[in-house]
């Protein structure tokens, strides 16, 4: 099965190009952080996490939302999501993988990152979502690997994958739950500290994740002869609908809870975010176009353009965008923000942060493109 | 030498047993094995008594500050935003959110006192650590093993006072050659650090160089759990404030007002 990825048009082999020239450039700024260490990004005393972190944070929703093509099609025999639940469990492969290399770039040391296995610290919720997120990298490749030679050989997927297949649904929650979890346990950072924030990942997480897999059908259909048709968007589009109005509303809880409260510490973050305090490196400008494209998002996922092909591929768009800006930017940043010490310190992502970005996200994206290639061979019956 | 294979079993099962025996019994013992062989001192509990109107006294005096960094080898790096602080001076207002305004404590208006790290009874930071690299010592020093740290920095989102520094590139780089102390180690780029009350001199007997230097007599040092001791003589007859008690962090740094 694995001798597909030799074998492509031109277009494929520019893409492979094209996603190699990302990578080369992530590593050799890597290679420049290596060895001068983390002070050639943007993060300081005070905003300890910067990029790294917030694009693991996006990156394990968008890895956790496989479970909302997997969940109707396996427990509710949803038939239309029959052709992309494996593009699903495909792209949650890819997406922790991202993550993995999210923490690893982000590491001071390491080369001693399996120091996090060899002294395992069950207090820790790192040492916990180190763990669920490795398994749930094994659960999706075994899962899309397993289902996908059965259809290759035209069999029925071996029933041992049946009970992985039901494991990986609640797996897929728990990740993101203790990924939230990283945030809002910690004492004195207000805007993290919220029991929502589990409720709010997933939210945010069951959107921008369908989003994407809805982008990712649509360049399929266009680019490649891997036509899932209609339905399946349709279903995703309602997914999209209402996951994203619950993030929305979610949002609003939280500013609900910390401008009528009147806590100052509280209601900091939040200003801060939104507002700014005079810094030339206010997150203010990315935060309302996050805000924007919310709007915009809901305004055509309630419209009669969302029975458009292209009312609900831009809606997808910009509900990705904006979830990306907010959880893959903001939440995390501004959680720094102001600091222990009241101050407010300026964080701007360097060009080496930014590559090394990037190059991480290349990697997915290689990581995808391989394993869809695959996937529509082996559907062409070639 | 030829294992037959029951004789392999036999050492496969004993060994796991070791192995695996070893790492439960460190799970559930925590922070007693992770001490690094240090005895937990019954009742023990060190803690610190800063005293504000003495620091405010002395005005821009930072020889506590110069004797620990100096001690510690802790570099001197120009760009503040990425310097490493183990003891700092910093507003009141600041440290302590809240405890002044505009008309009460005037007397306290602009003053300075030295920060460190609090040494929790509850850390956040020994809580989150991913590898038990940050750990609480049985006199409450809260320890860091900067071999084991893998420079995630998490401790650092979990600290909510700011006391932990990153190595965000080669401190040594900043280390005059001549000034480095030899009977303390430097370290190297991608860990954390932070005070550790001088923990290698407490071991010897002593008070930590901070309390040492201080001519102002600014800060007594002691078991808090010992009537008499310095730090109890201190706290007995002023009103004394912690930073940000209601985290439930409970830290051992007291603040004299």
């Amino acid at each position: 099965m694995i001798e597909k990825v030799f074998l492509g048009p031109r277009r494929y082999w520019l893409l492979l190009l094209t996603l190699g020239v990302f990578i080369a450039a992530g590593l050799f700024f890597y290679i420049q952080q290596s060895s001068e260490g983390l002070a050639v990004t943007g993060m300081s005393h005070s905003v300890s996490w910067g990029l790294y972190i917030a694009q693991f944070t996006f990156l394990v929703g968008v890895a956790a939302s496989a479970v909302t093509v997997v969940l109707p099609y396996y427990l509710h025999d949803y038939k239309a999501f029959g052709r992309i639940t494996i593009l699903g469990e495909f792209l949650a492969v890819s997406s922790v993988f991202m993550c993995l290399l999210f923490i690893f770039v982000d590491l001071g040391q390491p080369f001693r990152i399996l120091h996090v296995i060899l002294y395992p610290s069950p207090t820790s919720l790192m040492f916990w979502d180190t763990v669920v997120l490795f398994m749930y990298l094994v659960l999706n490749l075994v899962i899309g690997w397993t289902v996908l030679s059965a259809e290759y050989r035209g069999t029925p997927p071996p029933s041992w994958s049946k009970p992985l297949i039901y494991l990986s649904i609640p797996w897929a929650i728990s990740i993101h739950t203790v990924t939230a979890f990283l945030y809002a346990g910690l004492p004195g950072r207000h805007l993290w500290l919220s029991a929502i924030i589990a409720a709010r990942f997933l939210a945010s997480a069951f959107s921008s994740g369908p989003a994407l897999l809805l982008i990712l059908c649509r360049v399929a259909r266009r680019y490649t002869d891997f036509d899932p048709g209609n339905r399946p968007e349709r279903a995703l589009g309602v997914i999209i609908t209402y996951a994203f109005s619950a993030h929305v509303f979610f949002m609003l809880l939280e500013v609900f809870t910390a401008f009528y409260s009147g806590i100052p510490s509280h209601r900091a973050p939040l200003v801060r975010l939104f507002w700014g305090w005079g810094d030339p490196a206010s997150l203010t400008p990315y935060l309302w176009i996050s805000t924007a494209l919310a709007l915009a998002a809901l305004a055509l996922l309630y419209s009669p353009a969302r029975r458009r092909d292209s009312g609900l591929f831009i809606a997808s768009i910009a509900v990705f965008a904006s979830v990306w800006i907010e959880k893959g930017f903001g939440f995390v940043v501004g959680g720094f923000i102001p600091d222990p010490l009241e101050r407010i310190p300026a964080y701007r992502p360097t060009l080496a942060e930014a590559a090394i970005t990037a190059g991480v996200w290349a990697t997915g994206i290689l990581i995808f493109t391989l394993l869809f290639k695959i996937t529509a061979a082996v559907r062409r019956k070639d | 030498m030829e294992l037959t294979r029951l004789e392999f079993l036999n050492k496969a099962w004993r060994t796991g047993l070791v192995i695996f025996g070893g790492a439960s019994f460190e799970l559930v013992s925590g922070t007693s094995l992770t001490a690094g062989g240090q005895p937990a001192a019954a009742g023990k509990r060190l803690a610190m008594a800063v005293d504000v109107r003495a620091c405010m006294k002395a005005g821009q005096c930072v020889k506590c500050i110069n004797a620990c960094h100096r001690g510690h080898n802790v570099p001197a790096i120009p760009d503040v935003k990425r310097a490493i602080t183990w003891i700092w001076r910093d507003d009141l207002e600041r440290a302590m959110p809240g405890v002044m305004d505009s008309y009460s404590g005037t007397a306290f208006h602009g003053a300075k006192p030295v920060l460190l790290c609090n040494q929790c009874g509850n850390p956040p930071c020994v809580r989150v650590c991913p590898t038990g690299a940050t750990w609480k010592r049985g006199d409450g020093i809260v320890m860091m093993d900067q071999h084991r740290c893998i420079g995630c920095r998490y401790c650092m989102a979990a600290c909510p006072y700011g006391s932990r520094s990153f190595n965000w590139n080669d401190p040594r780089r900043y280390l005059a050659k001549k000034l480095i102390n030899r009977d303390y180690p430097t370290r190297t780029k991608g860990t954390v650090e932070k005070c550790d009350f001088c923990a290698e001199r407490i071991d010897r007997g002593r008070e930590p160089l901070c309390a040492a230097a201080c001519t102002e007599k600014a800060i007594s040092f002691g078991n808090l759990h010992e009537d008499g001791s310095a730090v109890r003589k201190a706290l007995a007859d002023r009103i004394a404030l912690r930073r940000k008690p209601e985290l439930g962090t409970d830290p051992a740094v007291y603040y004299l007002l």
